[in-house]
Parts: C-alpha cells; sequence; structure tokens
C-alpha cells in the first residue's frame, strides 16, 4: 500500500514519517517514532492504555488513523515531565501509590493531564468520570482517584502561591 | 555520641525495612513512560507473527491453502500443523498432563483455536495476510455444556485420545471425562448427611471468566544460529519453567536457552502457562533465522488463552438444629474445554479445591471434581488466586448463607460458631491441610463492629418494611465473607509443576561500598518486587533498601525459581530472601568477630551493625563489613560476601480476612449500587501496608467484575459472546467503589519472617461478600441461589421471578 508523508509536532518536536493511511497513530508513534510510553491493550478504543494528547485533547491513538494526525500536535506520557523533573501528577501517583504494573499508568497521567487542564478543581466524582475512559486492572482506582486530586490542590497551590 | 551520630530510630528509618510504606521504586520510570515490557523490544530485522484462527467451534479442517497468504508481498512464511508435525511440536504437552494442539492438527475443537501462524515483515502485512489464507471446514456438533458432554453417545471431542481408558489423573469414564478427582471421606460423609438434624442443598455456578491483564501475552524469540542460543523475551509469570518446557520441546540444550521476562503488564494467572504463540515464535525464528515477534490481541486474548473458573458446585451442607456444621459434601463438574491446561502443581487437576470447607471446624467432607472436556477454549488457570481456592470460598460461603437460610439464623452467628477456634491451631481439616494459623473470632468481631453489623441489619429491616409499604423500590443487601486461602505453593514434597519442585530462591551480593543486588526466580507483574523484597533484606542486614538492587526474570542472571502465582513470591521467594540475607548476616558476624577481635559470640545485632556485647562503643556496621570481606585477608574466611537460598516451604500459608459489602438495589432496574466495602486481612507479617493495601484495592475491584459483570459466554454453536472489552466488563473508576481496608496480623508460624502473601486474597474474599450481598438483599422473598455475574438484567431477572415486579 502507498505510504503518505506524515509530518507532526510530538512532545514540542517536529517529526517526519511515512505511513500507510490506514496505520493507527499508535503504530506510528511505537513502531516508527520509538516513542513506547503508550501502550497497546485492546486496539479498540475502550481501554485508554494509548491514550495521548491531540491538538488540545485526549485521544485513544489506536483509534486515530496516521492520516486523521497529520499536521498534529501530539504529547505523550514523555512530553509530560518538565525539564526540571517529574511532573506534579507523576509524582503525585507514586506517592499514592496510583500505579502497580504501569501498563496503564501512561494514559491514565496523560488522559490527567488534559483533565486537569479542563477542570483544574474537580470533584472526586469529576475525576471519577473524567477518567472512566481509562481502564485498570490493578489499582481499583481508589488511588489513582487520589493522586489526580492531590495533584490537582498541589498545582492549584502552586498557582497561587505563583500569583 | 555526637550530633551528627544518628540515633537508633534514625538508623531503623533509613533502612526502610519491612513494616514501612516505602514508595515504590518501580514507580519513576513507569509514570515517566520508560517501562520495558515486550512489545517494546524491538530488534533489527525483527518480523511479526500472527494467527490464522478458526471460526468455528467444532470442525474438520478439510484443507488449508496458503498460496495467496504466500504470495503477498512482505509474507515470509506460513506455517501449518503439517511443517511442526516433523519436529514433533505440532503437538505440546499442557501443565495438567494432557496435550494441547499448537496449531490445528486436522480438526478445531474451540472458537479462536490456532490454525496457522503467519510471518510477515511487518504487523499490517502479517493481518492482510491471514485473511489470505483459505481453510475449508466442515461443520461438527458443538457441545458447548459440561454435562451433555457425559451424556451417553455424545460426540467425541477429543478423537486423540479415543479408546484411552487412563488418563493422567486415573480412569476416564466417557470419551469426553478427563479425570474424576476426590478427598476426603465419601462414605462417612454422606451417613453425616442422611441421619443430620438440618440439610441444605444446592448447586452453585462460579462462571467461566477470565484475567484479562490490561497487557495481553506475548513474545519476541530470537534464534542466533551463530552461536546457537536462542533468546525468548516474553510475558511469563513463570520464566525458569518456560526456559525448561523450551528446551525439552525444541530440543535446545537449556544453557542455550535464555529466557527473558521483561516489565509485565499484569499477569493474574494469564500469564503462567505456555501458548501456541509462543512455540509458533521460536520455531518460525530458527526457520527464517530473524527474531519474531508475537503479540496477540484482546480478542486473541478473550478467546483463545487461559480462561478461568467454570465449576459447577454440587454441595450438601449437614448441621444440628442449633447451627453446627456436621458435614460438607460437593460434586463438581469442571468445565476445562478443548484441552485440559489447568495451571496446576502435577499432583492436583482440581487445585487446592479441597480448601473448600473454608474457615469452619467441619468434622467430615468429601469433594469429588470430574474434569471435562467441552468446545470452549482451554485455560482453567488461578485468576487472582491460589489454584482454584477461589471457587472453594465461594462455595462454602455461598453454602453457608444457604444453610443460614435453611436455619432462619443469623449468617453472621452461624459463621461465629462454625469458626475453627484460636486453640485448634494447627487445624487438621477434614480435607487433609494443616492450618498453620489463625485467629478468625477476632478478626469477625473487629469486622462486624467496624461496620455496626447490628445497626445496618436494622436498617436493612426498616428499609424492608418501606418496600412493602411502597416507599421505595430499593432493598438493600449485607454481604457477609470470611475466607481462608490457602497459598504459597508449595512444599517440593507434593508440589511440582511438570516435574520441578516448586520451591523459590534468592541470590544476594553485597558490594564493597555496602550497597547489593538480589535477584529472585520470581517475576514481578505490578506486584512490587523491587521495593519490598529490598525491605526484607534491609531489615535482615542493615543494608538500606534504597542501596538494594532487586532483579528478576532474566534466567541467565537470576537462580531458577518457580515464578509468581498463587500468592507464592512472599511466602516463597521472600522466605528465601530472608533466609539469605541471615546467611550474610552470619558470614558478616564472624568479619565482626575477626576486626573487633571478640569471639563471634560476643556481638549482637542491631539494626545495622555488630555490637561487642556490653561494650556498645564498639562495633562495626554492615557497610564497614562489606568492605573488609573484600579488601582484607581473614584467616578461615573466602573473601567477598554472597549469599544463596533456595526455599523448600515445609507448609503453604494460610492467609484469612472478613470482608462486609453493604449494596442497595433497584429492584426495578437491577442496578446494584455498593455503597460500603469493609475488608479486613490477615496476611501475617506485613512487609508493606501501602502495597497490601493496594494490592487489596485492586483485588476487590477484580472481584466486583466477576460477580457483578464479567463473563466470558458462549451461545449454542460455541460462539465467544464476550471477545471484546465491550462486552466483557471490566469496572471503569466510575463503577468501582471507595474501599475501606483493615487487618489484624497473625504471623505464620513456619514462614521465616511470619508472612503469608496477600495478593489473591481480595478476589478470593470479594466475590462471596459482592454475591451474598445481592443474595441477602432477596433474603426474605425466598431467593436461595442466583448465579452470578449478577449484572443488571440477572438481577432484575430475580426480582422479576420473585413477583417483586407487581
Amino acid at each position: 500500500m502507498s505510504k503518505m508523508h506524515l509530518k507532526l509536532k510530538v512532545n514540542g518536536q517536529e517529526v517526519e514519517t511515512l505511513a500507510e493511511p490506514r496505520e493507527l497513530l499508535i503504530h506510528v508513534l511505537r513502531e516508527k517514532l520509538d516513542i513506547t510510553g503508550p501502550h497497546i491493550g485492546c486496539e479498540t478504543s475502550h481501554c485508554g492504555a494509548c491514550t495521548v494528547d491531540m491538538d488540545g485533547k485526549s485521544v485513544k491513538s489506536c483509534t486515530v488513523f496516521a492520516a486523521q494526525a497529520q499536521g498534529a500536535q501530539i504529547t505523550t506520557i514523555e512530553g509530560i515531565a518538565n525539564p526540571e523533573g517529574m511532573h506534579v501528577l507523576q509524582e503525585m501517583f507514586r506517592e499514592h501509590h496510583g500505579l502497580q504494573c504501569g501498563f496503564c499508568t501512561p494514559g491514565m497521567i496523560t488522559r490527567a493531564w488534559r483533565l486537569l487542564q479542563e477542570n483544574p478543581n474537580p470533584t472526586e466524582e469529576e475525576v471519577r468520570f473524567g477518567m472512566s475512559g481509562n481502564l485498570c486492572r490493578c489499582t481499583g482506582y481508589q488511588n489513582i482517584v487520589k493522586a489526580v486530586l492531590a495533584a490537582a490542590s498541589e498545582m492549584n497551590s502552586a498557582k497561587e502561591a505563583a500569583e | 555520641m555526637n550530633e551528627m551520630t544518628p540515633t537508633r530510630e534514625e538508623r531503623v528509618a533509613n533502612l526502610k525495612g519491612m513494616g514501612c510504606a516505602r514508595k515504590r521504586v518501580e514507580d519513576a520510570r513507569f509514570t515517566q513512560g520508560k517501562g520495558n515490557y515486550v512489545d517494546d523490544v524491538k530488534l533489527p530485522g525483527m518480523l511479526f507473527g500472527d494467527f490464522v484462527r478458526s471460526p468455528h467451534a467444532h470442525a474438520r479442517v478439510k484443507s488449508i491453502n496458503t498460496e495467496a497468504a504466500l504470495a503477498l508481498p512482505g509474507v515470509v512464511a506460513v506455517l501449518t500443523a503439517k511443517d511442526l508435525e516433523p519436529l514433533g511440536l505440532h503437538w505440546m504437552p499442557t501443565l495438567a498432563g494432557d496435550k494441547q494442539m499448537v496449531l490445528a492438527d486436522g480438526k478445531v475443537l474451540f472458537q479462536g483455536q490456532e490454525v496457522a501462524y503467519v510471518v510477515a515483515e511487518d504487523r499490517y502485512i502479517a493481518a492482510d495476510a491471514i485473511e489470505l489464507v483459505e481453510v475449508e471446514y466442515e461443520d461438527l456438533p458443538v457441545i458447548t455444556d459440561p454435562f451433555k458432554a457425559l451424556e451417553e453417545g455424545a460426540t467425541v471431542l477429543r478423537e486423540d485420545l479415543e479408546g484411552q481408558t487412563e488418563g493422567a489423573h486415573g480412569p476416564r469414564r466417557h470419551p469426553n471425562h478427563i479425570f474424576l478427582w476426590e478427598q476426603g471421606d465419601k462414605a462417612a460423609t454422606e451417613e453425616v448427611i442422611a441421619g443430620a438434624e438440618v440439610v441444605a442443598e444446592e448447586m452453585i455456578y462460579y462462571h467461566r471468566t477470565h484475567p484479562c491483564p490490561l497487557e495481553t501475552c506475548g513474545c519476541v524469540a530470537s534464534m542466533d544460529k551463530i552461536n546457537g542460543k536462542l533468546t525468548l523475551w516474553g510475558t511469563f509469570q513463570a520464566p525458569h519453567v518456560v526456559r525448561t518446557v523450551a528446551s525439552l520441546l525444541s530440543g535446545i540444550a537449556e544453557h542455550n536457552i535464555r529466557v527473558i521476562s521483561p516489565d509485565i503488564g499484569g499477569g493474574f494467572g494469564n500469564k503462567v502457562g505456555v501458548y501456541p504463540g509462543y512455540v509458533c515464535s521460536i520455531v518460525a525464528s530458527i526457520v527464517t533465522g530473524k527474531p519474531v515477534k508475537w503479540v496477540e490481541d484482546r480478542m486473541e486474548n478473550l478467546m483463545a488463552t487461559a480462561f478461568a473458573r467454570d465449576y459447577w458446585m454440587q454441595g450438601k451442607i449437614a448441621a444440628t438444629k442449633e447451627g453446627k456444621i456436621t458435614g460438607l459434601w460437593c460434586h463438581t463438574t469442571a468445565d476445562h474445554g478443548a484441552f485440559d491446561a489447568c495451571a496446576d502443581p502435577t499432583k492436583f487437576p482440581a487445585g487446592f479445591f479441597h480448601i473448600c470447607t473454608g474457615s469452619y471446624d467441619i468434622p467430615v467432607a468429601w469433594v469429588g471434581v470430574d474434569g471435562v472436556y467441552t468446545n470452549k477454549a482451554p485455560g482453567g488457570v488461578a485468576y487472582r488466586c491460589s489454584f482454584r481456592v477461589t471457587e472453594a470460598a465461594y462455595f462454602i460461603e455461598r453454602m453457608i448463607e444457604v444453610l443460614a437460610l435453611r436455619l432462619g439464623m443469623d449468617a453472621a452467628e452461624l459463621r461465629r460458631i462454625n469458626f475453627i477456634r484460636k486453640d485448634q491451631f494447627p487445624y487438621h481439616s477434614a480435607l487433609g491441610w494443616e492450618y498453620d494459623s489463625g485467629d478468625y473470632h477476632t478478626a469477625w468481631d473487629k469486622a462486624l463492629k467496624a461496620v455496626d453489623y447490628e445497626g445496618l441489619r436494622r436498617e436493612q429491616a426498616e428499609r424492608l418494611e418501606a418496600f412493602k409499604r411502597g416507599e421505595t423500590r430499593k432493598l438493600m443487601g449485607i454481604g457477609l465473607s470470611f475466607f481462608t486461602e490457602i497459598v504459597g505453593a508449595g512444599p517440593v514434597k507434593n508440589c511440582d509443576i511438570l516435574g520441578m519442585g516448586m520451591f523459590d530462591s534468592c541470590e544476594i551480593r553485597i558490594h564493597p561500598t555496602g550497597s547489593a543486588i538480589a535477584r529472585l526466580g520470581t517475576i514481578s507483574q505490578g506486584q512490587g518486587h523491587a521495593t519490598t523484597f529490598a525491605q526484607i533484606l534491609a531489615s535482615e542486614t542493615g543494608i538500606p533498601a534504597d542501596m538494594i538492587t532487586i532483579e528478576e526474570g532474566d534466567t541467565d542472571t537470576a537462580p531458577y525459581g518457580l515464578g509468581t502465582y498463587g500468592s507464592r513470591s512472599t511466602p516463597v521467594a521472600g522466605a528465601a530472601t530472608a533466609l539469605a540475607g541471615r546467611k550474610i548476616r552470619a558470614k558478616a558476624q564472624m568479619i565482626a568477630a575477626y576486626l573487633l577481635e571478640v569471639h563471634d559470640n560476643d556481638l549482637e545485632w542491631d539494626v545495622d551493625r555488630f555490637v561487642v556485647k556490653g561494650a556498645p562503643e564498639r562495633f562495626k556496621t554492615m557497610a564497614e563489613i562489606a568492605y573488609a570481606s573484600y579488601n582484607q585477608a581473614i584467616p578461615g574466611l573466602e573473601p567477598g560476601l554472597e549469599a544463596v537460598s533456595y526455599y523448600d516451604p515445609p507448609n503453604m500459608t494460610y492467609p484469612f480476612g472478613a470482608y462486609i459489602c453493604v449494596m442497595d438495589i433497584d429492584v426495578d432496574t437491577g442496578e446494584a449500587a455498593i455503597r460500603q466495602f469493609y475488608a479486613l486481612d490477615d496476611c501475617g507479617t506485613r512487609i508493606n501496608p501501602m502495597v497490601i493495601e493496594g494490592q487489596v484495592h485492586g483485588g476487590l475491584t477484580e472481584a466486583l467484575a466477576i460477580a457483578m459483570g464479567q463473563e466470558i459466554a458462549y451461545d449454542e454453536m460455541g460462539n465467544v459472546k464476550t471477545a471484546t472489552l465491550m462486552d466483557f466488563f471490566i469496572p471503569t473508576a466510575w463503577e468501582t467503589p471507595n474501599y475501606t481496608t483493615d487487618w489484624t496480623e497473625t504471623p505464620s508460624p513456619h514462614h521465616p519472617i511470619g508472612a503469608k502473601g496477600v495478593g489473591e486474597s481480595p478476589n478470593v474474599g470479594g466475590v462471596p461478600a459482592f454475591s451474598n450481598a445481592v443474595h441477602d438483599a432477596f433474603r426474605t422473598f425466598g431467593l436461595t441461589q442466583a448465579h452470578m455475574p449478577h449484572d443488571h438484567w440477572r438481577i432484575w431477572k430475580v426480582a422479576s421471578d420473585l413477583g417483586l415486579h407487581g
């Protein structure tokens, strides 16, 4: 099958690659660009392990064709940490034991990262609803929810302190 | 002592040893996307494998035409059973003493069965090519009901076994029969039941489900023809056993095989067995001379890779009028699917199902399990439980409830009067186990008090009255569960997998500057071994956990062990770790004695150092001792500081717990809202409370899934109706409640640090708690048994059948 010239901005860097239009974004990221943080858990958009941020929205990259991603700005788990160190979400997931096997974690954190931009001060219920597109088999979510709420609180305090 | 000298408390804290909620060392990698799972393994020239799978549940394979597939550019090879037959690899042995087709040999026996294996340059070409393989099938009658499979004249499923009246576990009485396995005294039990004041009888079905880890199964096989070495990366819960099996199957000498379990994205029993994908990938790599990756997709995982449960348990429980249990009888029909591929210790074809007398002092019991072939996927793995222990716990915890109904007695009280008492341990059960320790009454009382059990019952009674008055359509259910697990398989004298005794191991190397590396025969799949095993070693050796690297999963470097499943890592490898640490300390004591010029016996251990008795200012720290072991000649001692321990446990461990679930059930919609869940676990000595709590949260959520909606369902044609995550229920953050965790601590008397294991307790105890809550809501309307999963429709149906819809 003929390939298209794909140009993306991934984690702040311009990248180019050749891909069949039918190729899924998750495969382009993982196989062509060596960005292996996002994982494949179902390939049917149910589990959210492949969640990345595309043009300001959380998407399941197993259900986005390479062709649909042409010219998009993409952020993956690899692009979330600050140059100074881990993002507060990453720290809070560790602090509150919000992960076990780690397979869902990149998608979870990438989703939470967008959720807290959409809603910087969510209730527990809003976190549970906003994260419900991401499945976890290990944690029972309780500590994930705790981690996201703690991150929101830290981020809000930091923002207040800066103002 | 100057102010810079740390106090004893500071030294203890600095260790981050046992009992401390140490943050996990794994997390920095995982939270930044730097895990290394099997699908992240990328090798030069790597090819991709994919399966042609059977759309039929039972059919003869008339022909396979691979021409069109082979003609597709980028396709390298297509393997069928004919290609594997000359190598003797078209069938493979299972862990349960049966054999299984690697690729369809003349017929297929379940939907999704592997028929041909395509190897291509990328996964898209492989996926295209499987569509081009033409397979001609001829339908055969399908059997999905294990009772029908045993009827006279039923279609013979396993023609390869025709005429074989002896199976791996005794006589087969029907062509679709696998084994009858019995424990206990049948005649005595039946006599007690015949003469009992009260007998409750019920059929309890624990439905077929699936471990469904978020990462599916997969491998990368790489045969290096120059040096004759095969390297196999894969999602293996037991990498060392996989190496031995790979050697026996392939004929490649074991030292020429290196098996690596990289990071594993959850296992839950799904990744214990050996699957056709591994065999085909190895063969493909040998044939092509290139690395071959195979990773199943979710549909393949749910359809073909290791289901769990599917036990039909007919039970009879006898008691006095006062509620003292006098006998327990259980006959189980176990649907094993097309091949008996259960992952149980060899001598236990029904696993440890005979722990089904539970936490109760039952004088006489009998259990018989008939294994049966059907046109369903093979498996029967221990999905987050020790072998068949969750089936056993569900059975007894349902039978207790049924008996309570029969007696008109409170189910909490019925449990209490039948618990094994603290003074009865070690307790010999009627079915042959020796329970090592327990204190059930204390745990039960603590749990009932914590939830205000009597208050809940009062509220439930008021709700019932309001329901009858038409003021509410919601009923309240209180689900009780008291479970005893049996984990830590197991003593080599009776537990083995394919002949390998179920010991485990730890090897420690202390470096000159006082840090260390330890390697174990187990493999973490999320349990946090790199964190918790370092805590055990910190407490045993005085080296801070932060200075200890834990490595697992590479058979070239780690000592042989039987792997991680059945909650065995802490009971077995954890014991090996503690004992290896003690060997280090024993040698360190001799070194310290030499350095301090005293006799060994004049020293005592204190946190991280040996101190001269009566002279606290004279000591040598473990760091100083480690350095000395490398830099000076010590008479009578070899240089260096290393130890290895292979631990053969003298007994299993018996964690237990008390769980209580409260739910509100909408009679008209069948929705069940869990408003409270209290979980008390006693896993003996607690190594890391944070990790324990995380394991309990996760296990309870898997239990919630199983009890309330998750199943592998088939239609009569043998089509899998639940092959995607749209149909196969996995709770999201939205459906999952918050849990309250609690504990008591009854150390195991035979384990070096008293630990018992915890990962599977919440699944084992959780399923009956959820299910009993549903039953309890309808108790006063006459419901005795409703089969799981209790999804909205099934609960609605229960209400409807009880006449509650007016």
